[in-house]
């Protein structure tokens, strides 16, 4: 939680799925909890991919095999869609994942890693193509995530791509600051809209 | 030459914050046990209160039994959920309908029906499908906990403005085709990411000739594109149906309102990012074959062999390319959810089912989305309908849909569900679900397999 964010060099974990849900991030039955325990919901993450129906580890999914590791993973296109439950950018961050690479998030979810300091990072196709080629090929190879100059850098081929995040965000997570704390600074302006509108 | 989606946000914005999102007005919060208790603890750990708890609307729906909801819940997990949104609501002064109170149900079927869902508004839950309330004209979206936390603190939340796109649906729907295969055609269309970063206003001959309910159930879906949200102009239809609702205007407040709704609309030169146009003949009754509810297909259509890299989802499902799904044997049903969970979905249900009997093999689920519908079903003898024909009903809740209560289908399992989402695992672990409408449904509960509803009307 508001882990200041700043430049970010890492191994990735890749995921070369496209359209994970939700659902499978964390799965309903993992939702009944009444507090924000990120380690419970990091030891769920990918639950039923990641453990077979009697409990013990599948080995064929990747959060199973020693030869991934690092605080970036890496997704295929239009990550995180279906429901709204913020559990699923909990159980990413109580992972241990810091920055989720992909070339298209759905909207809900890629609000809820900003707001739990996880890094949606929108890359091109052809750019997420080559990083899942060049992690097969070496798994130690690293990512370099550069927040202030909003640059990702493979730095096994040396190619970079810009991403876009807001200003404001920007500021955000590089301060450790949310939302919340700005809404309830800005309320005067709230009852000012209130007076004209109600 | 705004689009009716512009004239709502514009009007709700408080500020555009420097190089950064906008800080929009709420109008309507609403709250359910599963996504709001991480909220409340944030109150409580910044030392807030709800800014505006008048606005804020609470009630557990995911966990609910849909059987002895006047006995506590059996599963201790769930109890303690549904017992800490109670307590929480009651800490901050918030409006609580509790299981068994008659105003208990799923929150997307509850708010339009009691009519706190209004043209105009925004509102927001934690909750994808809060997409539903649209079809009241409203600006209505789902939001994450750290979002939920935001509006009860400022009824404010920071959103970036959403592209808008407009779907006109023009024709006349077949015999048998309903609001839910209109959505399940768009969606397999789109997929399930073709909207994403819009906001859906629906148009066209076909969407000014559904029902409120008709428009829920598309509205509702919306999400399953991408889009955030969903809605359709208000017209004398939703004012009918908002006329003498629990929260509506009434007297000179309602033709007040009325008068302000019928401005509602997008102007005739307005400009939207996208515009797409359907045709309702070219839409059957429809039912999906993998797991994402983009994977669609008309019923009487083989699954498609397209090399979509839908190897795994099948693999999932059991079913193969080129296979065709008519005849295939079904082992669960439900009706329900806030896709398809209300009265006229049950009417719909009835229509097959009336003067046939469940099929043997067949577990059925008939789950009412609300007491108020639940209520309906009785005073109009549905209840008879079913209860004659080997149904039975149960009470309200999310219920199958996600699983979050016992309504669990076994592994391996083959669910027609009126439902949202067939996810892996959705409605239970290793649960194969299939997307249909109320008619589809039905079909396969009377037939035993899959079924076309045509050759049953």
């Amino acid at each position: 939680m508001k882990q200041k964010f700043n430049v970010i060099t890492s191994t990735c974990v890749p995921l070369p799925l496209e359209n994970v849900d939700t659902d499978q991030i964390i799965p309903a039955r993992f939702l009944k909890a009444t507090t924000r325990e990120e380690s419970f919901f990091g030891d769920n993450l990918f639950r039923d991919w990641r453990y077979n129906a009697d409990g013990t580890p599948n080995p064929d999914f990747v959060l199973n095999d020693s030869t991934y590791s690092g605080c970036i993973l890496v997704a295929g296109k239009n990550f995180g869609s279906g429901s709204s439950r913020e559990h699923a950018a909990w159980a990413i961050a109580g992972y241990g994942f810091r920055v989720v690479i992909s070339s298209f998030f759905a909207d809900i979810h890629k609000n809820n890693e900003l707001n739990n300091f996880v890094l949606p990072v929108v890359v091109s196709e052809d750019f997420l193509a080559e990083l899942f080629t060049c992690i097969k090929a070496d798994p130690k190879m690293t990512v370099e995530v550069d927040l202030p100059n909003q640059t990702v850098k493979n730095l096994m081929t040396g190619r970079s791509e810009h991403f876009d995040i807001n200003g404001y965000k920007k500021h955000c997570l590089m301060n450790g600051l949310d939302d919340i704390d700005y809404l309830v600074q800005n309320q005067k302006k709230t009852e000012e809209w209130e007076q004209l509108n109600k | 030459m705004n689009t009716l989606f512009d004239k709502i946000w514009d009007k709700h914005v408080v500020q555009v914050v420097e190089d950064g999102p906008t800080q929009l007005y709420i109008d309507r919060l609403y709250c359910h046990e599963v996504t709001s208790p991480q909220a409340f603890d944030g109150l409580r750990a910044r030392g807030l209160k709800c800014f505006r708890p008048e606005n804020i609307y609470c009630m557990p729906d995911h966990n609910t039994p849909t059987h002895d909801q006047d006995k506590p819940i059996e599963d201790p997990v769930s109890k303690k959920q549904v017992d800490t949104l109670a307590r929480n609501a009651a800490e901050f002064g918030l409006t609580y309908y509790g299981m068994m109170s008659k105003d208990n149900g799923i929150i997307h079927v509850v708010g339009p029906e009691k009519g706190l869902s209004l043209p105009g508004m925004t509102i927001v839950c934690g909750d994808s499908h809060t997409s539903t309330h649209g079809a009241m004209g409203a600006v209505a979206f789902g939001i994450g906990t750290s979002e939920v936390e935001m509006v009860m603190a400022s009824q404010c939340i920071l959103q970036q403005k959403p592209k808008s796109m407009r779907i006109n649906i023009n024709g006349k729907l077949g015999k048998g085709v309903t609001a839910k295969d209109v959505a399940l055609y768009l969606m397999a269309k789109l997929t399930t990411s073709g909207a994403t970063g819009y906001f859906v206003e629906y148009a066209g001959d076909v969407v000014t000739a559904l029902s409120m309910e008709g428009r829920l159930t598309l509205c509702n879906l919306s999400i399953e594109m991408g889009a955030r949200g969903g809605f359709i102009a208000p017209d004398e239809t939703t004012f009918e149906y908002l006329k003498g609702c629990e929260f509506a205007p009434k007297g000179e407040a309602w033709d007040k309102a009325v008068a302000y709704w019928k401005t509602l609309k997008s102007d005739k030169d307005a400009v939207f990012d996208k515009e797409l146009s359907f045709d309702a003949a070219d839409i059957e009754p429809r039912i999906t074959y993998g797991t994402n509810p983009g994977m669609g297909i008309g019923i009487t259509s083989p699954i498609p062999s397209n090399g979509r890299g839908e190897e795994k989802a099948l693999a999932y499902m059991g079913f193969k390319p080129g296979q065709k799904l008519l005849g295939t044997k079904v082992d669960y049903v439900f009706l329900g959810a806030c896709t398809n969970g209300r009265i006229e979905d049950f009417r719909a249900f009835a229509s097959i089912v009336k003067g046939r009997q469940k099929a043997e093999h067949v577990i059925a689920w008939l789950v009412p989305g609300s007491w108020a519908v639940d209520c309906q079903i009785r005073e109009e003898g549905l209840d008879k309908v079913l209860e004659a024909a080997g149904f039975e009903i149960r009470q309200p809740g999310c219920s199958a849909c996600l699983a979050m209560n016992d309504d669990k289908i076994p592994a391996g399992k083959l669910s027609i569900s009126t439902s949202n989402r067939n996810f892996e695992g959705r409605q239970g672990p290793g649960a194969r679900t299939i997307l249909a409408s109320p008619l589809v449904a039905a079909a396969a509960a009377v037939t035993g397999v899959i079924t076309d509803p045509r050759t049953l009307l």
